[in-house]
């Protein structure tokens, strides 16, 4: 099976969960924007939740299917559709071969998630197949898809073809149910983003740090999958003062002199210089990765045992929807 | 010697799924054994939910995975804890324990070349400008250093380098530049770094070598490692271009 691309989209690039381990090199953990979107794209079409996915952005792929296949698209709303007719999201989609996969307009969030079952055919680059778009590895020979380029799959797992149905007349099949997306991820505008305090947060004068929570922040054009640039009140330092370089991580807050804060994303390098004022919550992260440039959000400082809480509160609900989508494969 | 006495370290969260265990405030070599004793003893025995670990001029940060970390303790009966985070700083005081910090750690010296100043290095002339000095000056006290990689970080091999003669070491910019050159070589402060690859960044650029220091197909990745030492030698723009064609760098 085979995915032939005739028109790549903004930026269409394999994802999978991250590549993990290589930091102390310097060597960036990218993978999905939306992780959640991402593994339960995967459950849906019988894949390890892991496996490599196309994290499509805003403006999606024309994708001409070669082979019959099983697959599953989530995230954000860009209005897929095959031979035109819309395809339902969050569920299996059996998709006869020679059918043309297309995007539309944005109706919701900002990147869709593209699984299909058995997973696509990419080499491994230090244990994973993301994408570091910056240093040119990985994914799709190190870059977004272009026009022309085809991507082979594997086989698809026994459990996906539970969902595998034979017909000659639609284009297309799917299941009567759906995964409930609103569980675990929400495209509501000016979304409340959830934050514990940043390792310089007492660094930075009091009225910034009630600006913080009590005004909104827009995402700026200038942004990507390494960050989120904000425009919003300035955040002031009590006294100027260099800081040594350090480790962040994903949803570090860091602004630099000009005062603007950084939300540090998926491909954010592995040090910074910058003071942090705040950290993202895991559980909040795939909800940034669907909000895009020109819209607004708002700070909620929480503390870290609560964090920590609705994390591990979130992996159990994970748990339970993986059991119920591999129970719905297992009966006919 | 070993890291037993209480003030010796303080742990601190990054966010939920990560603790900073910082040794120190400046940078100092021997901090920088203590931190590479510690990863070294997670690394080699790494405990359950561990995924990574960072080191920089002060700290160490260490990675994990909070609802494996959790889910251990679960398993073990142990309810001392509700948080992982507090697991893992149990888990991380417990090793530095047996840290032992008094042994030698190996030591290379790689010497880089650098074409400085021009459109290689075009903050070299604020550089100066900022010390009142020429820019041979500010290219003679760069190059006659010894510099220690005390750790790689910000992209694929960028090593961060202690040493810098505090006669040059100049603040970074205030706004980041949104690309930067790759083998393009900086001062941030008192911190001295070459950019592996072209990122954005905020250091004041002085020059840039023809070497390569990202490998992503060799394992390490990176030429340079936390404990190197390096050194700088001038060349010419000519030189320069012929180390180009002969490393095939973009």
């Amino acid at each position: 099976m085979s995915f032939r691309v005739i028109k790549p989209g903004l930026l269409t690039t394999i994802q999978d969960l991250g590549r993990w381990g290589f930091q102390q090199h310097g060597v960036i953990v990218s993978g999905a924007m939306d992780s959640y979107s991402l593994r339960i794209a995967n459950w849906l079409v019988g894949n390890q939740e892991d496996e490599a996915v196309l994290e499509i952005t805003l403006i999606g792929p024309t994708l001409r299917i070669e082979e019959d296949c099983l697959l599953a698209i989530t995230g954000g709303h860009l209005s897929p559709t095959i031979d035109g007719k819309p395809v339902p999201m969050w569920r299996p989609v059996y998709v006869q071969k020679g059918r043309i996969l297309e995007f539309g307009q944005c109706q919701s969030g900002c990147r869709s998630y593209l699984a299909v079952a058995g997973g696509y055919i990419i080499p491994e680059v230090m244990n994973s197949k993301s994408t570091y778009l910056r240093g040119e590895i990985g994914g799709y020979k190190g870059r977004a898809l272009q026009v022309n380029d085809v991507i082979a799959c594997y086989k698809p797992s026994s459990l996906s073809t539970h969902w595998s149905k034979n017909t000659t007349i639609e284009p297309f099949t799917t299941t009567n149910w759906s995964v409930h997306y609103q569980d675990f991820i929400s495209f509501q505008e000016n979304p409340i983003i959830r934050v514990i305090k940043g390792s310089q947060y007492d660094h930075f004068t009091d009225s910034s740090k009630n600006e913080l929570i009590e005004q909104s922040f827009f995402i700026t054009n200038q942004s990507d999958r390494m960050g989120y640039r904000l425009s919003g009140p300035n955040m002031k330092l009590q006294k100027q003062r260099s800081l040594l370089s350090e480790a962040v991580s994903n949803g570090s807050i860091q602004v630099p002199p000009d005062g603007n804060p950084i939300i540090l994303l998926a491909d954010h390098q592995t040090t910074g210089g910058y003071p942090k004022i705040a950290q993202m919550i895991s559980v909040d992260l795939p909800l940034i990765g669907q909000v895009k440039p020109g819209e607004a959000i708002h700070f909620s400082l929480i503390t870290l045992e609560k964090a920590e809480h609705l994390y591990l509160q979130k992996e159990q609900q994970l748990k339970e929807l993986k059991i119920a989508i591999s129970l719905k494969g297992c009966v006919k | 010697m070993s890291l037993t006495k209480k003030d010796s370290f303080e742990l601190s969260p990054l966010g939920d799924s990560a603790v900073v265990v910082t040794f120190g405030n400046e940078i100092k070599s021997d901090t920088h054994h203590k931190i590479k004793a510690c990863m070294n003893l997670l690394i080699n025995d790494p405990f359950i939910g561990f995924i990574e670990c960072v080191p920089a001029y002060t700290n160490l940060t260490v990675f994990y995975d909070p609802l494996v970390v959790y889910s251990e303790y679960q398993k073990n009966n142990i309810t001392e804890y509700d948080s992982p985070f507090q697991m893992v700083c149990s888990i991380v005081k417990k090793k530095l324990q047996k840290v032992k910090t008094d042994q030698e750690l190996p030591q290379r010296t790689v010497s880089i070349p650098v074409c400085y100043g021009g459109e290689n290095g075009p903050d070299l002339e604020y550089v100066a400008l900022h010390h009142h000095l020429t820019i041979d000056e500010v290219i003679r006290i760069h190059s006659n250093g010894d510099y220690l990689v005390y750790m790689i970080g910000f992209a694929p091999g960028f090593p961060f380098m202690g040493g810098l003669s505090e006669q040059i070491a100049t603040p970074r910019r205030s706004s980041p530049r949104t690309t930067i050159p790759a083998g393009s070589v900086g001062i941030a402060g008192s911190q001295t770094g070459v950019y592996p690859i072209s990122t954005p960044g905020g250091w004041q650029l002085i020059g840039r070598t023809p070497t390569r220091l990202f490998l992503p197909t060799q394992n390490p990745p990176s030429l340079l490692q936390a404990g190197d030492l390096v050194k700088f030698y001038p060349i010419s723009y000519q030189e320069y271009q012929e180390i180009l064609l002969k490393e095939g760098v973009k």
